[in-house]
């Protein structure tokens, strides 16, 4: 006869293993920049006015953060602690600069639209933040694989945002996509409601507050529910002592 | 000989939330009645659509929320809330226009924040500030006119069905009509408009009078002070005397005081005991500051009535004006105000 083994701890963790998923998760998910960080406010409240806007500004902050990272991974070791944060902003000021300047070539009409923001990316908290906390610490491939996935959930939430705020204020969807995918997307354009009297609250600042804070609702109620759902799935403790048998034979 | 024993505060009377609220939507019932009268239908079922919304708002959110559902709807808060909302609004605006502001009322402006007692600001004027933001069209344009009101079914399809009403049944209000008109006629040929009838404005100088008359019951029982209503009335009339004295250049003082939303505003709105100054100078600071920028925003601003704006902006100034009017506690010499001395 034999005493049941004392199984181990169930595990109720189903997070992919490794650092490439720990980084995806935490960019995409866990530690968003835009949910959870709250960073980058700035940009996210002022130009997701429409899909195309969020999704321009999104695609541009994600080439300046893959780029930023990259190059303070591969600088890390040899720019002291004592002017790391000079040294950052130059690196990030340059991508930004580029980046403006791939607009200015290739999407002239969007760079128009986002103006002064484009140039604002540089200020955007986010990518100092991953800058200092992940890539000056990281080789280069993780700071890399960081930067895009922290950029990436950055621009869903961008997405989202902006498809809301463009469905709430004008009733349509992915209007002037052409900006970006040029004359192919021209009737891309989704008219969801008919004689939709424009409701400008939803297009004007505050309705991004109001959105955002909305999507951090969602987001806190999705994990709140994910957690009860890990609890519930764990093993109880059986109530009541257990027998341990200490005398006689154990076989 | 039996020893009553009581502690202090003896206090009479049965001020409760609902008695209080119950009360003030008593006091609101001539005005509206008077606006009904002069304007048609729109106003009654604004007012039906507004109130049904507001309770059926509440109570879902407040089923959300895990809180006693009719312990809540009983006060009669959301009530009031429609009703100023419905007072405010335009009366031949579409039914989804007063739907939409009642829920950003209730559920925006009043439950995301806590619940009564706890928003910052008036919800009804928080919903009437967006509405005007976001759909100026129909917030300026669906007044209706006092000389040509619509029977109940042309009224019932001008909300429901969305028809175009005719031509001159609806119109901008005295208020905007005088601010325009004055910049290329004098006093005399606007005022022959007959939008502004024989006394000061047709339909809504009455109305005033029986919001004056309501705001005097809610002094007499108690539930207000003078404190707000007076001191914005002064605000408001101590502006108009000071740059409104010439009528062929700015709105006169009559028409500030019973031309747009004033007396609703003075007695009703800005007595909100949640969203206003609680000590009595700082009501008065309250009220006075509400005067002056209703006359400011009215004169130089882009919207022809402002009593939600101003209302609002003294809102966010309340916990600052109480914080520098607290008054004195007794067994101190002097009162402890601003945040120098914690």
């Amino acid at each position: 006869m034999s005493e049941p083994e004392v199984t181990p701890e169930a595990t109720t963790d189903t997070r992919p293993k490794g650092q490439a998923g720990e980084l995806t998760r935490n960019g995409l998910w866990d530690n968003n920049a835009a949910l959870v960080q709250l960073l980058g406010l700035c940009p996210l409240l002022a130009v997701t006015g429409t899909v195309v806007n969020a999704l321009g500004l999104g695609i541009a902050t994600m080439v300046v953060l893959v780029g930023s990272n990259t190059a303070v991974s591969m600088i890390r070791n040899y720019v002291p602690d004592s002017v790391r944060l000079p040294a950052f902003v130059m690196i990030i000021a340059s991508f930004v600069t580029c980046a403006e300047l791939l607009m200015q070539a290739f999407t002239y009409e969007l760079y128009q639209v986002l103006g002064i923001f484009i140039p604002l990316i540089v200020t955007n908290c986010t990518i100092l933040g991953r800058a200092d906390g992940f890539a000056r610490k990281n080789p280069v491939l993780p700071s890399m694989l960081d930067g895009f996935m922290m950029s990436l959930g950055f621009l869903a939430v961008l997405l989202v945002l902006g498809a809301i705020r463009e469905l709430i204020g004008q009733g349509t969807l992915f209007t002037n996509m052409q900006l970006i995918f040029g004359p192919v997307a021209e009737n891309w354009r989704i008219e969801v409601f008919k004689d939709y009297p424009d409701f400008l609250f939803a297009v004007l600042p505050p309705g991004a507050f109001v959105g955002l804070g909305f999507l951090i609702a969602l987001k806190n109620r999705i994990d709140s529910g994910l957690e009860a759902r890990a609890e519930r799935l764990k093993d109880k403790p059986v109530a009541g002592s257990k027998r341990v048998r200490v005398t006689g034979n154990i076989s | 000989m039996s020893v009553v024993r009581m502690t202090s505060p003896h206090t009479t009377g049965p001020l409760s939330v609902t008695w209080v609220m119950g009360m003030v939507l008593l006091a609101l019932v001539p005005g509206w009645v008077v606006l009904a009268v002069s304007f048609g239908w729109g106003y009654v079922i604004n007012m039906a659509l507004a109130m049904g919304t507001a309770v059926l708002a509440e109570g879902l959110i407040l089923k959300w929320r895990a809180r006693p559902v009719g312990f809540f709807l009983k006060d009669l808060s959301a009530l009031v809330t429609a009703a100023l909302l419905a007072l405010a609004l335009p009366p031949l605006a579409p039914w989804w226009l007063t739907v939409l502001g009642t829920l950003i009322a209730i559920i925006f402006a009043k439950q995301l924040f806590g619940g009564l007692g706890h928003n910052p600001f008036n919800p009804a004027m928080v919903a009437y500030a967006l509405l005007l933001v976001s759909l100026p069209l129909y917030m300026t344009t669906r007044w209706a006119n006092p000389d040509m009101t619509l029977g109940l079914f042309d009224t019932l399809s001008v909300i429901f069905i969305g028809t175009v009403p005719i031509d001159g049944a609806t119109g901008a209000t005295p208020l905007d009509v005088y601010k325009l008109d004055i910049a290329r006629l004098t006093a005399s040929e606007v005022l022959q408009k007959p939008v502004f009838g024989t006394f000061v404005a047709e339909g809504w100088d009455i109305a005033n009078l029986a919001f004056l008359g309501g705001g005097a019951f809610l002094l007499w029982k108690r539930i207000i002070t003078w404190h707000i209503p007076v001191s914005f009335l002064v605000g408001l009339g101590g502006m108009a005397l000071l740059f409104s004295w010439d009528a062929d250049v700015r709105v006169p003082l009559s028409l500030h005081l019973l031309g747009g939303a004033t007396m609703l505003g003075a007695f009703f709105i800005a007595t909100d005991p949640v969203s206003a100054a609680t000590s009595n100078k700082g009501k008065l600071v309250y009220g006075f500051g509400i005067g002056v920028l209703i006359y400011l925003i009215r004169t130089w601003g882009n919207y022809p009535d402002a009593v939600a704006f101003a209302v609002l902006l003294m809102n966010f100034a309340a916990p600052l004006i109480d914080h520098y009017t607290r008054p004195r506690v007794y067994g101190h010499e002097k009162p402890v105000k601003g945040y120098k001395n914690e």
